[in-house]
C-alpha cells in the first residue's frame, strides 16, 4: 500500500507546473518487481531529490526481456534508452551521467537507437501485436493507452460496423484461440451471436495455469485496456451485455490493474451504460480464481464463476448455446482479446498476411530454463523453433547442450533437437505429439532427466486432475506410479509396455482436455527420448544424475588427494581410506546425499 | 486440529465476522467462493465452525459448502504460519533445481510440504507456477519473491525479522 501512496507522490512531482523533459520509467511488472523494481524506484526518488534533478518517474509494464529486469528506461530528448539489470548501486551514475550530463553510460545500455547491443536482436527478431504496448506504456493511466490508437477499434465498430460484419472481419483474419485448442475464434463469435437467448455473456480466460506460460500475465499487467477493448468488441459481436474476467489468483497485480482498468474505461464512458453514447451497453466483472489448474477448461471454468467445484461437463452442449448460467457464452483467452482491436484497426488483410496458411498471425511464447535470454517472445507463427531458441533467445544457457524443449505446458510434449527446424504453427507442432497449448516453452540441456520430466508433469496433472473420470483420476495415478518406479530403479518387466498403453487410453477415454492431454509428456518422451528410459530400466543408471537412487558416487582415483574431507562429511560413514591415499565409497552404505562431491576441495567426487 | 486455542468470545467475534459477509451477498447467485474467499481473507483460514454458518446463509448443504471448499487449493481448513514460504514448482524451477530448494525448506523448518510448524510462524507450501519463470527457481515468502535461494539463509533472515518485531 504505501508503495502506492509513494508513486503518487512521485508521479504528482512530474505533473507539476512545468513538465520536466525527462522521463524515468521503470519496468514494474511481477518480474521487475520481484527483481527489485521497487528498490531502484526508492532510489532514484532520493537520488533526484538530492541532486535537484527535474525529471518524471513512471511506470510501465514488462516488455519481455525478463533476464534483464530490473529495466530502466530513460528518456531524454536525445531519445529512449534502456538500462537492464539495474540495481540501487547503479542509480546515482545514472542521474549524474545520463541526466545530467547527458552522457549514456554505454556498458549498461541494452536497448537504445544507435546502440548495438547483445540485446538488440532480442526484440528486433519479434513481430508484436500482442505484445505492442507492453513496457512502452503505463497500463494504469487510460490516456497513455488512448494515445497509441487504444479504444479506436471499438469508436468505429460500434458508430460503422454492424456485428455481423465484425464477425465476418474476424473470420477472415483467421485469427484462432491462443488458449491451447486453436479454434477459429470468428466462428466461436458467430455460434454465440446465433445462438437463441435473451441474455449472453462474453468471458476472458484468464486462468493461465501452465506452469512456465506468463504471457497472459504480462499482458494483463502491461496493457489490460487492450484485453477490455477486444472483450468490448467480442461483446457488440455477439450481442452481450455482460462480460466476466475470469484470472488467477496467483496474480495479484494483474487483477490490481484490471480493476484500475475498468474504473477508468466506466470514468471514460467505453464500459457501462451506452458506451460512447450509442446504444451498445456492456460492462465487466472480474472473478478470482481459488487454485484449481482444471478452471482453465472451459465447462470447469464455468461452474467456478457460478460458485460450484471447479469440474468440467461433456460437451455438447457447448457453451456457445449453454455456457454461464445456462446463457450463450463465448470464452476466449487473454491473447485471443488482445488482438481483436488491432485486426480492426489494421484490417483483416493485414493479419492474415503474418502467418501460416492455416495459423495466422502471431503467438507469444515464453521461453524459460536452460535458455541464456529467459523473456516473452512474439513472432510471426510459422517461426522455426531453432530462430525462437538459438536465434532470439541466444541458445543454451551456460554454453550448455540443446537437449530438449518442453512446448504447451503439462498438455504438451517433449522435443528433441532433431525437430528444431520444425515450424510452429498448430497442425505441425500436433503432428509432434506436442501441442501449442498456451505458449511455454521450457528449454533443458543435459542435466535435465527426460524421464524425470515426464514424472515431473504426471505429477502436476494426476494432482490437478478433479476426479470426475475414471481414466484421468485413476490413469494419471497409476502412469505416475509407473515412472516413479522407472525412476528408482525398481521397473517391473511389463512396466513400459503398459505405461504407453495406458498413456494412450487416457487419451482417448478422457473427459476434457486436462486427461486428454496428460499423457502428451509421457509418449513425447517415449517417442523421441525412448534411450533414456531403456537406460533407466535396463542399465539403472540415470545419465543425467537426477534420479537419486540411480546414481553411484565415485571417487576420481587420479584426483584424490586423501584429504580425508569427504570422509568427515558422510553421514554414514561409507567412505574409507588411509590419509594421503586415495579414497573409496562403499556403495552398499552409501546414502547418495551428495555431501561428499559438494564438499570435495579437489573435485574427485563425481556422479556416475 | 489440537491448535483451537482461541477462547469462545473468539469465536464468537468470528462467526459475526461471517455473518457480515453473507449480509453483503445476500441474495446474489453464485457467490459461494466469494464469500469463502472473504472469510478467509479475514480470519486466515477457513474454521469448521464458520463453514456451517456459511452453508446455512446461503441454504446449500454443509457437504455441499465443504466440497467447493476442499476441491480449490486455496482454501484452508487449519491456521496458516505467520510467515507463508511457497516454493515455485513450476517447469522452469523445476529444471534450475526447485525441488532442493524444497527439501532443503523441509529440513530447516522441520515441517513437510503443506505443513505448518507448532509455533505457528511459518506455513511451507509449493504452488505450481507464479509466473516469473526468468528469475527461477522461485520462492515466495509473504507474497514477495526472493533474491535469496539458500533455504538455510531463507529461515535464518526471517526468523531474525520475526524477532525484531517481537521486540
Amino acid at each position: 500500500m504505501s508503495k502506492n501512496v509513494k508513486k503518487q507522490e512521485a508521479g504528482n512531482q512530474g505533473h507539476g507546473t512545468r513538465k520536466p523533459s525527462a522521463q524515468i520509467i521503470i519496468g514494474l511488472g511481477t518480474c521487475g518487481i520481484a527483481a527489485g523494481a521497487w528498490d531502484v524506484w526508492t532510489a532514484f526518488e532520493k537520488e533526484l531529490k538530492k541532486r535537484k534533478v527535474k525529471a518524471e518517474l513512471k511506470q510501465t509494464g514488462c516488455i519481455g526481456l525478463c533476464y534483464r529486469e530490473v529495466l530502466v528506461d530513460v528518456v531524454t530528448p536525445r531519445g529512449k534508452i534502456a538500462y537492464g539489470n539495474v540495481t540501487p548501486a547503479m542509480v546515482s551514475r545514472i542521474v549524474s551521467s545520463h541526466l545530467i550530463a547527458d552522457k549514456p553510460i554505454e556498458d549498461w545500455i541494452v536497448l537504445g537507437d544507435g546502440y548495438e547491443t547483445s540485446d538488440t536482436d532480442f526484440l528486433a527478431r519479434q513481430y508484436r501485436i500482442v505484445l505492442r504496448n507492453c513496457g512502452q506504456i503505463d497500463p494504469e493511466v487510460i490516456e497513455e493507452y488512448l494515445a497509441t490508437g487504444g479504444y479506436k477499434a471499438l469508436e468505429k465498430v460500434l458508430r460503422e460496423v454492424p456485428p455481423e460484419e465484425v464477425i465476418s472481419i474476424i473470420k477472415q483474419s483467421g485469427l484462432r484461440g491462443r488458449g491451447g485448442a486453436g479454434f477459429p475464434t470468428g466462428r466461436k463469435w458467430e455460434f454465440t451471436r446465433r445462438a437463441q437467448g435473451d441474455k449472453k455473456y462474453i468471458v476472458c480466460n484468464a486462468d493461465e495455469g501452465d506452469p512456465g506460460a506468463f504471457m497472459d500475465r504480462s499482458v494483463l499487467e502491461g496493457d489490460p485496456h487492450s484485453v477490455l477493448e477486444g472483450m468490448l468488441i467480442a461483446g457488440y459481436a455477439i450481442g452481450a451485455d455482460e462480460g466476466y474476467i475470469y484470472v488467477r489468483a496467483e496474480y495479484p497485480l494483474a487483477v490490481k490493474r484490471l480493476r484500475i482498468a475498468i474504473s477508468q474505461a466506466r470514468e471514460k464512458g467505453f464500459l457501462g451504460k451506452s458506451v460512447m453514447d450509442t446504444p451498445f451497453s456492456f460492462d465487466i466483472k472480474i472473478k478470482e480464481g481459488a487454485g484449481a489448474f482444471v478452471c482453465g477448461e472451459e465447462t470447469a471454468l464455468i461452474a467456478s464463476i457460478e460458485g460450484r467445484r471447479g469440474m468440467p461437463r461433456l460437451r455438447p452442449p457447448y457453451p456457445a448455446t449453454s455456457g454461464l448460467w445456462g446463457k450463450p457464452t463465448c470464452i476466449n483467452n487473454v491473447e485471443t482479446l488482445a488482438n481483436v482491436a488491432w485486426i480492426v484497426s489494421n484490417g483483416a488483410a493485414e493479419f492474415a498476411a503474418i502467418g501460416t496458411e492455416k495459423s495466422k498471425g502471431t503467438k507469444i511464447f515464453a521461453v524459460t530454463g536452460k535458455v541464456k535470454n529467459s523473456g516473452l517472445v512474439e513472432v510471426p507463427m510459422g517461426t522455426a523453433l531453432r530462430e525462437v531458441i538459438f536465434g532470439i533467445c541466444g541458445g543454451i544457457k551456460d554454453d550448455g547442450e540443446f537437449k530438449a524443449v518442453q512446448i504447451g505446458g503439462p498438455s504438451g510434449g517433449c522435443l528433441p533437437a532433431e525437430l528444431l527446424d520444425i515450424t510452429i504453427d498448430y497442425e505441425s507442432l500436433t503432428a509432434t505429439g506436442a501441442i501449442m497449448g498456451s505458449g511455454g516453452m521450457v528449454v533443458a540441456d543435459q542435466s535435465t532427466c527426460m524421464v524425470d520430466l515426464a514424472r515431473f508433469f504426471l505429477d502436476f496433472t494426476q494432482n490437478e486432475s478433479c476426479g470426475k473420470c475414471v481414466p484421468c483420476r485413476l490413469g494419471t495415478k497409476r502412469m505416475l506410479e509407473m515412472l516413479t518406479r522407472i525412476t528408482r530403479g525398481r521397473t517391473r518387466d511389463d512396466d513400459l509396455e503398459l505405461l504407453e498403453t495406458l498413456a494412450r487410453d487416457v487419451k482417448v477415454a478422457s473427459l476434457c482436455g486436462l486427461g486428454q492431454t496428460a499423457p502428451n509428456p509421457v509418449l513425447t518422451t517415449l517417442k523421441y527420448f525412448g534411450h533414456e528410459y531403456d537406460v533407466h530400466i535396463k542399465e539403472r543408471r540415470c545419465r543425467a544424475g537426477v534420479c537419486t537412487e540411480l546414481v553411484t558416487y565415485a571417487i576420481k582415483d587420479n584426483l584424490c588427494k586423501g584429504c580425508g574431507v569427504c570422509v568427515k562429511h558422510c553421514p554414514v560413514d561409507a567412505i574409507s581410506g588411509a590419509r594421503k591415499e586415495v579414497h573409496h565409497i562403499d556403495e552398499s552404505k552409501c546414502v547418495k546425499c551428495g555431501l561428499c562431491m559438494e564438499h570435495c576441495p579437489f573435485d574427485a567426487i563425481n556422479k556416475v | 486440529m489440537g491448535k483451537k486455542s482461541k477462547g469462545c468470545a473468539c469465536k464468537q467475534a468470528e462467526l459475526d465476522c461471517v455473518r457480515e459477509i453473507l449480509e453483503k451477498y445476500e441474495g446474489r447467485r453464485g457467490v459461494l467462493v466469494h464469500i469463502l474467499q472473504d472469510v478467509q481473507k479475514k480470519l486466515g483460514y477457513l474454521p469448521e465452525e464458520t463453514l456451517a454458518v456459511i452453508a446455512e446463509g446461503v441454504g446449500l448443504s454443509l457437504a455441499h459448502v465443504y466440497g467447493v471448499a476442499s476441491f480449490y487449493a486455496h482454501f484452508y481448513f487449519t491456521p496458516r504460519g505467520e510467515n507463508v514460504i511457497k516454493v515455485c514448482r513450476g517447469t522452469a524451477c523445476h529444471v534450475r533445481g526447485s525441488k532442493a530448494i524444497l527439501e532443503g525448506l523441509e529440513e530447516e523448518l522441520e515441517i513437510k510440504d503443506g505443513e505448518t510448524t507448532d509455533d505457528l510462524k511459518f506455513t511451507l507450501e509449493t504452488v505450481s507456477c507464479v509466473g516469473c519463470c526468468a528469475l527461477a527457481p522461485v520462492v515466495v515468502v509473504n507474497e514477495q519473491v526472493l533474491k535469496e535461494r539458500d533455504p538455510k539463509k531463507i529461515v535464518t533472515t526471517l526468523k531474525a525479522e520475526g524477532k525484531e518485531k517481537g521486540e
